[in-house]
């Protein structure tokens, strides 16, 4: 018997962590030009990224957020041209809703601080916006109109990206646990579990609620923890609800958001969010939530309250301390990018993290501002970190 | 410990047997029953109002049941009684339940889970047509409303049930067109050799299949399905092949259906018991010990809910189940009790092997279904969706093909179809079953109104 020595893998890219954000890296690498590997632990776009709400929203979010957004609305709009499908997008609005006075007046102060970014927002009166949309519910006062914003199905976002990728000439690699990662002189080594070994001289980390141990192995540390969300979906009925309706509310139990999808479910989530554990992989939905999402969601579409939730569900998420996300190149590591921890709202960023971090890790540089999601605010001006309060809501 | 009571879900034979020995040590167990009448399915009792014999509901189980709901009956003043009721989900607090849109918080400090089973369904080609319905539709429609499924129903599929609900038809009446059975001669002797340790089990069934032959009706084995005609109106023909492969059509207004049936594990999972895959049925269930123990500590299963030994074992099953519980609380019981229950339920395991070696689940039907045979009624999706899933999505397990492509994401969470799905999944990946894993249960495990109230 002799012993057989796998031949190491070898690319131009390692992306260790196939969520919407490597599988989008994968792909956007290869219209580069670089040969690209992709190591999955599972199976592509399983945790965070095929668990989440779906919301394809801009408005809402931390202002230098916008241009990073802007750009993978756009390519959300260009999906079958791009991957060959369209993931369910539904381009038909998303309108944020408010009972209080306090939170309609940051409605309107953040439709005008986003216009610069080239987000138009409508600010509505609660009349106005029933006459628009009569499924909405008599105590809403403010609502902020976002028409070109909509949803997409986050089962299927990942996976299709993950065949392009395929497709365009990536390895992609499921059921491949990453052991262990290091750097030799001039390249990237990843050791799995099944015994394959990876080596490549640039590399990047996108393993979601997991980024942090991995960003670990080269010294650099995100003050981040997992949580769990606390998604639902009712019974199906005719398609009538053509915006996605969040609430703006101040109080985190009054958070939460519905869309109706095509086939007539409708998906719900928000509120309080529940427990993860990263060593078993396992989100907990607590019953006790949905329960007190009911009340909230039937103020904002009363008539809901006449359906049936069907099933409910979680996956884990990883939230950093400042509510942004890690992204851009290690500032001690040449070679070694990072694009994770998107705190809950990373679904409709995906793709242009893809892009953005392709355009990184091909050209080494992007026009897109990404110095507010620097890895170095923690491990080098921890003190003077950014005082982001991005919202979430994904 | 122990300041909550013991839960036990379900009141069929086994939860009935579960709280009466419970009770006879001195415990006040809460039953929750999603039925409003205790008896579980083949002891069902029939709405108020109704006055049908017990010799004439049960046939020659009249004096088994008339004792599980006398014994009920007696618990009632030791026992916490819920009829009605879904437990649909598990938190911190304890089980969470519905009685229309009203949920009740159950704290507990065991649980006994005796859920039961329901049908195991097939698809075939028109499966969904208005008057196709299961065995046990067919059966309750008899024992609840005293009405039937049509004037003229084919009775279709494999297992004793279809030959006792063909002939609870013909003496209630209807004379059904034909008995089709999936299972060939040849097969079903291959079963007897396990089957023989309860020789009465065996002579009722062939007196079953005496009575239908003197009346007339075609009994048919080792047939395949092929599909049912109709249109909204209804059924009006099932069409099949016979052994030698010659297409048959028979003329009918309704179907009964049934492979068995499957074991109702869903609690078992929203409670994280370890489950295993059992060979002998084809499915998973939850992992116990021979006593009925899950990987829980305070959780015990007992009944077809968790292996599908039939209403006899699950009585004993039940009472076996209370007695690991007590000894477990270090409450005494008799030794000889413990053996004798263990030994009961030996008897009634080497059955129950036999029977499903002579009426095998037919995965060869779920691998040869044509593509465009609705699976997940819930949602709409096909074989051949799954199959798509399966091989060009390159879905290993379940799961994923239900996350690409919806099997098992509607109403029943895949409970009907969720089998059918994985062996189709399974055989278009040329992989075997078990590989292929089993859907996910989630909360709430039947529909949660979204106008529910709290209630304590």
């Amino acid at each position: 018997m002799k012993t057989y020595l796998r031949e190491p893998a070898r690319a131009d890219v390692i992306v260790v962590g196939g969520g919407l954000m490597g599988a989008a890296t994968a792909f956007f690498l290869r219209t580069h030009g670089l040969s690209v590997i992709l190591l999955e632990r599972d199976l592509v776009g399983q945790a965070a990224s095929g668990t989440n709400f779906g919301n394809v929203r801009r408005q809402g979010r931390y202002l230098p957020q916008l241009p990073l957004s802007n750009r993978s609305r756009d390519i959300w709009g260009r999906l079958p041209e791009l991957i060959g499908e369209d993931a369910e997008f539904l381009p038909n609005g998303h309108i944020r809703v408010t009972t209080r006075p306090e939170d309609g007046e940051r409605l309107e102060q953040y439709a005008r601080d986003c216009k610069p970014y080239g987000l138009d927002l409508t600010i509505m009166t609660g009349d106005q916006a029933r006459k628009m949309f009569p499924m909405v519910g008599p105590d809403i006062t403010t609502v902020s109109y976002s028409p070109h914003d909509g949803h997409a199905n986050p089962r299927l976002a990942a996976p299709a990206f993950g065949r392009a990728a395929r497709r365009a000439g990536a390895l992609v690699v499921e059921r491949c646990e990453v052991t262990a990662i290091s750097k030799d002189a001039s390249d990237f080594v990843v050791e799995a579990a099944n015994g394959g070994r990876y080596i490549a001289p640039m590399l990047q980390i996108s393993g979601g609620a997991w980024g942090r141990w991995m960003a670990k192995s080269f010294g650099e540390d995100v003050p981040m923890a997992p949580q769990a969300p606390q998604m639902g979906v009712t019974e199906p009925l005719p398609y009538r609800i053509a915006p996605v309706i969040g609430s703006a509310s101040g109080v985190t139990e009054e958070v939460v958001y519905l869309r109706q999808v095509k086939r007539g479910n409708i998906i719900f989530g928000g509120g309080r969010r529940g427990t993860a554990d990263l060593v078993t992989k396992r989100a907990r939905l607590d019953p006790m939530n949905t329960l007190r999402q009911m009340p909230c969601l039937a103020r904002l579409v009363p008539a809901v309250s006449q359906l049936r939730v069907i099933r409910t569900w979680s996956g884990v998420e990883g939230y950093v301390e400042d509510s942004l996300p890690v992204m851009g190149a290690s500032p001690t590591v040449s070679g070694l990018f990072y694009a994770f921890g998107f705190c809950g709202h990373g679904f409709q960023l995906g793709p242009a993290v893809g892009a953005t971090m392709a355009e990184l890790i091909a050209t080494g540089s992007t026009d897109i501002p990404l110095d507010p999601f620097r890895m170095s605010r923690f491990t080098q001006d921890a003190a003077t970190g950014p005082a982001a309060t991005a919202t979430r809501q994904t | 410990m122990a300041a909550e009571p013991v839960i036990i879900v379900g009141a069929g034979p086994a939860g009935t047997r579960a709280a009466q020995r419970l009770v006879s040590a001195g415990l006040h167990p809460v039953v929750v029953d999603e039925n409003d009448r205790q008896g579980g399915q083949i002891y069902r009792r029939q709405p108020p109002g109704f006055h049908r014999s017990h010799k004439k509901l049960y046939g020659t189980e009249a004096g088994r049941a008339r004792s599980l709901h006398d014994d009920f009956d007696a618990l009632l003043p030791s026992i916490g009684y819920i009829p009605g009721t879904t437990v649909w989900g598990v938190s911190d607090e304890g089980l969470l339940t519905m009685r229309g849109s009203e949920v009740t918080i159950l704290p507990f400090s065991a649980i006994i889970i005796a859920s039961g089973a329901t049908d195991r369904i097939m698809p075939l080609p028109g499966w969904t047509t208005p008057g196709v319905y299961s065995l046990g539709a067919s059966q309750i429609a008899l024992k609840a409303q005293a009405c039937t499924i049509g004037r003229r129903p084919v009775f279709m599929g494999t297992g004793p049930l279809l030959y006792l609900v063909a002939w609870q038809y013909l003496q209630a009446g209807v004379k059904p067109a034909a008995v089709l059975d999936t299972s060939s001669l040849a097969t079903r002797l291959r079963g007897l050799r396990g089957m023989a340790v309860r020789p009465r089990a065996v002579t009722n069934g062939l007196r079953y299949m005496a009575a239908l032959a003197r009346a007339g009706v075609p009994l048919r084995s080792g047939i395949t399905p092929c599909r049912i005609e109709g249109q909204e109106a209804g059924v009006t023909a099932v069409i099949w092949q016979d052994a030698k492969g010659t297409l048959h059509r028979t003329a009918c207004d309704s179907a009964g259906m049934g492979y068995g049936l499957r074991s109702e594990t869903q609690l078992a999972d929203l409670l994280k018991c370890e489950f295993i895959y059992d060979t002998r049925f084809s499915q998973w269930r939850p992992k116990t010990d021979p006593d009925g123990r899950s990987s829980r500590a305070d959780v015990y299963l007992a009944g077809d809910g968790v292996i599908l030994r039939g209403a006899d074992a699950a009585e004993a099953a039940g009472k076996l189940a209370a007695c690991a519980l007590l000894q477990d609380r270090k409450i005494p019981v008799p030794g000889e009790e413990i053996l004798g229950l263990r030994e009961t339920l030996n008897t009634m395991t080497s059955f129950a092997d036999g029977l499903a070696k002579a009426f095998p689940w037919p995965a060869r039907l779920a691998a040869a279904l044509p593509d465009d045979t609705v699976v997940c009624r819930c949602e709409n999706v096909t074989a051949g969706d799954i199959r798509h899933a399966a091989t060009a999505y390159d879905s290993p397990e379940i799961n994923r093909a239900k996350a690409l492509a919806r099997p098992g994401m509607g109403r029943c969470q895949g409970r009907m179809c969720g089998l059918a799905a994985t062996e189709i999944l399974a055989a278009a990946r040329g992989e075997p079953v078990a590989s292929a894993g089993r859907i996910r249960t989630a909360a709430p495990l039947k529909p949660l109104p979204l106008d529910c109230k709290v209630t304590s």
